[in-house]
């Protein structure tokens, strides 16, 4: 009976994670390659023209998709902190490490690639708008915690410091969004509407749902291959790694 | 347990009154940077008028943040700190109680200091009341947040710097609430409901915050 049970810690372990996270990461690289790929040429060759805003729309499918994920991988890192807090696992710090220069890059690709569709759609590079200053906070919540993670030497200390760090800036994610929401509409009233759209097509959101899953598998690509570097920086008294070298020696 | 809390306030607040300069310093930066406003600006009183609760509150903010990296260093370095982690009682409520003591020192100076300051940017009383109030509502607020970052920075090389990264993001509703409060009552339309939410995450922050401050406190000193 006892090996019919799974166990859910398997992996939760640097060594036996290691080489599973060698195995995805092509795959997920792939995947996405394939992905973005396709998206990419719907974005630019099947999406119809958008009625009002021409081509000038399409930076949509790669604006869009980015904010999700920046969103997105701030509550994984923050859901991976709270396991780690709670099971006590190594493995779990690591992975919100790995994730959070990705994050990062998704934050400051969705402000740029905003940036670069206000200007023709509004006439301005910058809006105090509430979903725009929210991304930017987001932003420099993800550059807290690289700071707060770089600066800490003792690497046990760095990982539950973080965490909490983390746990704290997904609690406060929501007070801000709707303050930030509120101050906007009480100081500008409704100059630009984003959600100006009633509806959209169904190819434009085809590509975009595409796009999304595409930069969800360069994510995990990208996690998996900074976390063996990571493991291995850590590790690197470990005999299981000095085994490793030294079959590759 | 209250009197444990009774206790470090009283001790914090001796402590500090009786080195005194650190007070001021606080106090005095605070001043200089609500100065800067109007020599960088212009001293046209429309437009000092319009911007003077932000700025304000915003000198609030960073005067308050300057003070947080003092707040648990003295108390980690003599070990005062491991013998709290020790003591039998919780320690969200001597974590309370630091915070307590830290506002008393570096907070309630800034809101009595501040009406001050409201007057040189040509605020009328009614404006300076509503000021007051919400900076009484929500410096207690920025010291419970900053305790946060000061206990998960304890003892780090950058530590300084690194508290305003940490910390300048979570202070985002308090400004916002805050200095809109006395927008609001400058430009007519009344500042209860930003007072209400101050109030709101006032009380969010006293429940929530010490036990985070706790759990960084412990990690720090393992």
């Amino acid at each position: 009976m006892q090996n019919r049970l799974i166990n859910w810690f398997k992996f939760s372990s640097p060594a036996t994670f290691y080489p599973l996270a060698g195995r995805l990461a092509p795959i997920f690289r792939v995947l996405a390659i394939v992905l973005i790929g396709i998206g990419l040429y719907m974005s630019f060759f099947v999406a119809p023209v958008d009625y009002k805003q021409g081509d000038g729309y399409r930076i949509i499918f790669i604006h869009v998709p980015a904010s999700w994920m920046s969103m997105f991988i701030y509550l994984v890192m923050a859901g991976w902190s709270a396991i780690g807090l709670i099971f006590n696992t190594r493995l779990s710090a690591m992975m919100a490490q790995a994730l959070a220069p990705t994050g990062a890059m998704f934050a400051f690709v969705s402000l740029w690639t905003g940036s670069f569709w206000g200007k023709p759609m509004w006439g301005t590079w910058w809006v105090w708008d509430a979903r725009i200053t929210s991304e930017l906070i987001l932003l420099f919540l993800y550059l807290g915690y690289m700071a707060l993670v770089g600066a800490t030497d003792d690497r046990r200390r760095a990982d539950r410091a973080g965490a909490i760090l983390l746990l704290v800036g997904v609690v406060n994610v929501p007070i801000i969004y709707f303050s930030v929401k509120w101050w906007n509409t009480l100081h500008q009233g409704a100059t630009i509407r984003m959600n100006g759209q009633t509806s959209m097509d169904e190819t434009m959101l085809l590509t975009m749902l595409i796009m999304a899953l595409g930069f969800w598998a360069y994510s995990i690509a990208a996690a998996m291959v900074r976390i063996r570097a990571i493991i291995l920086e850590r590790e690197a008294g470990a005999i299981w790694v000095r085994e490793l070298i030294g079959e590759r020696a | 347990m209250l009197e444990a809390l009774f206790w470090i306030v009283r001790r914090d607040v001796t402590i500090a009154l009786r080195r005194r300069t650190d007070v001021f310093t606080t106090l005095i930066f605070f001043l200089i940077v609500v100065s800067l406003f109007p020599l960088g600006i212009g001293p046209e009183l429309d437009t000092l008028r319009l911007i003077a609760p932000g700025v304000v509150w915003v000198g609030a903010l960073l005067a308050s943040m300057l003070a947080l990296e003092q707040l648990f260093l003295a108390d980690h370095r003599d070990g005062t700190l491991e013998q709290m982690l020790l003591a039998p009682q919780p320690l969200p409520v001597l974590v309370i109680s630091k915070v307590i003591a830290h506002w008393l020192i570096t907070g309630l100076p800034l809101v009595i200091m501040a009406p001050v300051l409201g007057l040189q940017y040509d605020l009328s009383a009614e404006a300076l009341t509503v000021m007051v109030g919400s900076l009484l509502l929500g410096t207690p607020t920025l010291s419970l947040l900053g305790a946060i970052g000061a206990a998960l920075t304890l003892g780090l090389r950058s530590g300084g710097v690194l508290v305003a990264l940490l910390v300048l993001p979570l202070y985002i509703p308090v400004l916002i609430f805050g200095a809109g409060a006395v927008e609001a009552t400058t430009s007519g339309l009344g500042g209860g409901a930003h007072l209400s939410m101050l109030g709101a995450i006032l009380l969010a922050a006293l429940l929530g915050t010490p036990l985070a401050t706790a759990a960084a406190l412990r990690v720090a000193s393992e």
